[in-house]
């Protein structure tokens, strides 16, 4: 496997909100102006740090939702409500507060439009951000690989980006979004409503023999069952990248 | 002390949880689940653990030639590098110790290697000394494969990536070299109480 190159000490940086978008009713991207921001690939995550006046400090990993934009980093946040960091970076961060963070940090979960394709990406809830970033590669100029995006969403209150991907679906060729609503669908839908599962993969996803490049991201349980279904569907383990992206005590 | 977070006062501390949890964690009752790639499935009967590298012959073992060795039980509290913590974690294994008892070498490293092909890298005084297991149970019941299972290395006192799910072997090496995720800027090391991340950390 192809590694990166050995980077220098990653060190905290004070960040400024300087844009607050609502995404859902629990989930809130914040746009974060990062003084010397070094870039960063599609895929990657940062870490935040919050500091209580004691000197406590909780840190969490949140990924980056859009590409690189010189010192500008997107990350979408859901509330968990009994956790602990992000009820703070949903509720109480306003613009003009600043963040404490660091990154990029991940190598292995990334692409690039120049990585090729197709490509095809599985995202369970707010397990679409990583994925989010690089779609917005891809239409943001890059190149013409042909992208499949499936989004499996509880119901439409919880779907993230509902109008990007809307306009994406009508308006961006070689960029086809397929979307599942598992427990509440919108009016009228007739599309699927039900978890991914290995007959809704082989419907979907890029056949096997074209060898795309998959990325799955969400709870665990979703992770698995798109793993192990692209497996069984002749896809091969390396051409399979996964990262688990769930309500764990955020 | 440097920067703080306006309005962040953070979770009350759990005085039992005191000395416990690393810097920048946080405690789940959970098991969370991390892995780069799908899910390797090892049948039992394929099953084998090896010894390689800096040895005057590799040694390896079967499933079965693995449960017929003393198995330790241990309870420790296991870190991982996305910040959770799970204290009193039970497991079942064999001391790496056991596996290296008839082994003499002069190597100072180990690579882990593992089915699908993860790699973690470590000081072999690291896994040797009663600090590492290959541990086959989790809970009492058989390490589920999500996991690790059917065998994961088990460190607890490092970053719990270098706790190698699905392990199929260790090579014992003159030369320390990164493995896959120290490749992608983690830290060569990976001990939790100084924070140690990411390279340079």
């Amino acid at each position: 496997m192809a590694r990166a190159a050995v980077r220098g000490r990653l060190t905290w940086q004070v960040a400024d909100l300087v844009d607050r978008i609502d995404e859902t009713p629990q989930v809130r991207s914040l746009v974060l102006d990062v003084p010397d921001w070094p870039g960063h690939q599609p895929g990657q995550h940062v870490d935040v740090r919050l500091t209580a006046d004691d000197g406590y400090q909780a840190e969490r990993s949140y990924s980056i939702a859009t590409p690189a934009d010189d010192n500008r980093v997107t990350i979408t946040v859901e509330r968990i409500d009994d956790g602990e960091v992000s009820p703070y970076l949903v509720d109480e961060l306003h613009v003009g507060d600043k963040l404490e963070l660091r990154g990029p940090i991940g190598g292995y979960f990334v692409w690039q439009p120049g990585d090729g394709g197709p490509l095809f990406l599985a995202a369970g809830g707010s397990g679409l951000v990583p994925l989010m970033a690089m779609v917005r590669a891809r239409i943001g100029g890059g190149g013409h690989v042909p992208v499949r995006l499936l989004v499996s969403s509880r119901s439409p209150d919880e779907a993230i980006y509902a109008g990007e991907l809307g306009t994406i679906a009508t308006d961006q060729a070689g960029v086809e979004v397929i979307q599942t609503f598992t427990r509440a669908q919108p009016p009228g839908w007739t599309g699927y409503r039900r978890r991914v599962d290995r007959e809704m993969l082989a419907e979907v996803a890029w056949p096997a023999t074209d060898r795309p490049r998959c990325y799955v991201c969400g709870p665990t349980g979703f992770v698995e069952a798109v793993a192990n279904s692209l497996v069984e569907l002749g896809h091969k383990p390396q051409d399979i990248r996964t990262e688990r992206f769930g309500p764990t005590g955020g | 002390m440097g920067f703080i977070s306006r309005g962040f006062r953070g979770r009350p501390k759990v005085e039992a949880e005191a000395g416990r949890v690393p810097p920048g964690q946080y405690v789940t009752r959970d098991f969370p689940v991390l892995s780069a790639g799908p899910t390797p499935n090892i049948p039992l009967d394929k099953w084998r653990f090896t010894v390689s590298g800096q040895v005057d012959k590799p040694l390896a073992w079967s499933w079965q030639e693995l449960m017929a060795l003393p198995a330790e039980d241990v309870t420790v509290d296991i870190h991982c590098v996305t910040k959770w913590t799970k204290l009193d974690t039970a497991w079942k294994g064999v001391s790496v110790d056991t596996l290296l008892k008839d082994v003499p070498t002069a190597a100072e490293f180990v690579m882990a290697h593992s089915y699908g092909g993860y790699t973690t890298n470590l000081p072999l005084e690291d896994v040797t000394g009663g600090k590492a297991w290959v541990a086959y149970a989790f809970g009492g019941e058989p390490l589920e494969p999500e996991h690790g299972g059917p065998a994961r290395l088990l460190v607890p006192h490092l970053y719990f990536w270098k706790s190698a799910k699905w392990v199929s072997g260790l090579e014992l090496r003159d030369e320390d070299e990164p493995g896959f995720w120290e490749g992608y800027g983690y830290n060569n090391y990976g001990d939790p109480w100084r924070e140690q991340r990411y390279a340079g950390d």
